[in-house]
């Protein structure tokens, strides 16, 4: 098994390339944007630093072109809109609207607790979120670290565990998480600490049974995900002394079927700026795809040389490929 | 303690280095017995284990099986409660055995 120390880089390309496996992309059947850094939230896990504090938000002109894109390729069929909070970039609205138009599946990266803080930096109400989803047919994904206050506070921030089970009720209430598959509520776990996510559809019955018993409250799918050892939750590592052993721990979860399910095999990342990402993690890290020394942005989108492009790796697609995978829509065997 | 050190459990496996065979034939019955879902699931069996190890104080075993807990979905009351479990067990054990003494006692006269 491999292993390194502190001076040693964690090189994943050089460890597929030792074991002949080839990682390219398929297709890109997801636009996934992310259109804003700012949070109601800071939480510690969290691979964007976003914040109250944070101030990038996409224009109209770039949501315009993301727009074309999506009109432009039928073969992207989903679009998943995240942050930062989505929903406080102010033409969120106008996003969904005029992507609903072009019969995308949406899909919103819902943090459970913007409903009821709103904006942090004008104070706008949020409350209308969960009508505005269920118009809209959103598929609402939504963070809940565990099914108990302690875990979920820990990472998330005091009092947001009761706050998500509140929002969790009213996204009910207007038919999320029922047995409407128009209207699918999933959440997503992420261990509390430098662990390795637990089996995935034990979790969901765990989840399912002590929320439905002690909340009366229901959802449709968990997915699990492993922590990405990148920005804060990395510095948060390195704090504990972990680094090593969490890098360590990964690499020796490598698993080649987890590997051949990655999602940066079928989506598009488009940063508020519009530049171009194999994922949100590669984004953060400012590893943009990059085709001739130039760097690609929505004005260079091209479907075909984007499906043939080499996608970029890093130390943290061991996060990825660890156990059962990982990805935006949880493990990957 | 600094006689175990917990990188010290990534070496179990080398202690098949003599006598390979019967190493071999342990892992294949640990690893069947206690990483495995049967009648009891992964996580069940870990919080057993976690008992065991804090009821033999064995350090490798508890660092061990706090990440497995952990990693098959277990929380720090269920955790604790297994530990819990452990040490009451440990008491009865030996709060049991003042039957012998009141025997003793009886026996002669005492009480």
């Amino acid at each position: 098994m491999a292993s390194c120390n502190n001076k040693c880089e964690y090189d994943f390309k050089k460890f597929i390339d030792n074991i002949s496996l080839n990682l390219s992309p398929t297709t890109i059947n997801t636009l996934q944007v992310n259109i804003t850094k700012l949070c109601n939230q800071a939480c510690l896990h969290c691979h964007v630093d976003a914040s109250p504090k944070r101030k990038e938000q996409m224009d109209l002109d770039t949501i315009n072109r993301c727009l074309e894109i999506l009109n432009d390729n039928n073969e992207i069929t989903n679009l998943d809109l995240t942050g930062g909070a989505p929903e406080l970039n102010p033409y969120f609205d106008y996003f969904v609207q005029e992507a609903k138009k072009l019969n995308k599946h949406i899909m919103v990266r819902h943090n459970l607790t913007v409903t009821f803080d709103g904006n942090p930096v004008t104070g706008e109400s949020k409350e209308y979120l969960p009508s505005f989803f269920a118009e809209n047919k959103l598929e609402v994904i939504s963070s809940l670290p565990y099914y108990q206050e302690y875990f979920t506070d820990k990472q998330r921030g005091k009092g947001v565990f009761e706050k998500s089970i509140d929002s969790i009720r009213i996204l009910n209430m207007v038919g999320y998480g029922t047995d409407n598959p128009d209207l699918q509520l999933n959440l997503v776990y992420n261990p509390v600490g430098a662990f390795l996510p637990a089996d995935q559809a034990s979790l969901e019955n765990d989840f399912k049974y002590e929320l439905k018993d002690k909340y009366d409250i229901t959802f449709n799918r968990l997915f699990t995900i492993t922590n990405m050892p990148i920005n804060r939750f990395k510095q948060q590592l390195k704090n504990l002394n972990a680094y090593n052993d969490y890098m360590n721990k990964l690499i020796n979860s490598f698993n080649p079927d987890a590997a051949n399910g990655i999602m940066c095999k079928n989506i598009i990342s488009v940063s508020y700026d519009g530049k171009l990402y194999d994922c949100d993690f590669n984004q953060m890290l400012d590893m943009n795809i990059s085709i001739k020394n130039k760097d690609l942005s929505i004005h260079d989108f091209d479907f075909k040389t984007l499906v043939n492009r080499k996608i970029r790796f890093g130390s943290h697609c061991f996060g990825c490929t660890a156990g059962n995978g990982s990805s935006c829509g949880g493990n990957t065997t | 303690m600094d006689y175990y050190k917990s990188e010290d459990l990534k070496k179990f496996s080398e202690v098949g280095k003599f006598s390979k065979d019967l190493m071999d034939k342990f892992f294949d019955y640990y690893n069947t017995a206690i990483n495995t879902d049967g009648s009891l699931t992964k996580r069940e069996k870990s919080l057993i284990a976690l008992a065991i190890a804090h009821s033999k104080q064995c350090p490798y075993c508890i660092d061990a099986y706090t990440t497995q807990c952990l990693e098959t979905g277990a929380n720090p009351e269920q955790m604790t409660e297994a530990v819990h479990v452990a040490a009451s067990l440990e008491a009865g054990i030996k709060l049991i055995h003042a039957v012998q003494m009141q025997n003793i006692m009886k026996k002669n006269g005492a009480i």
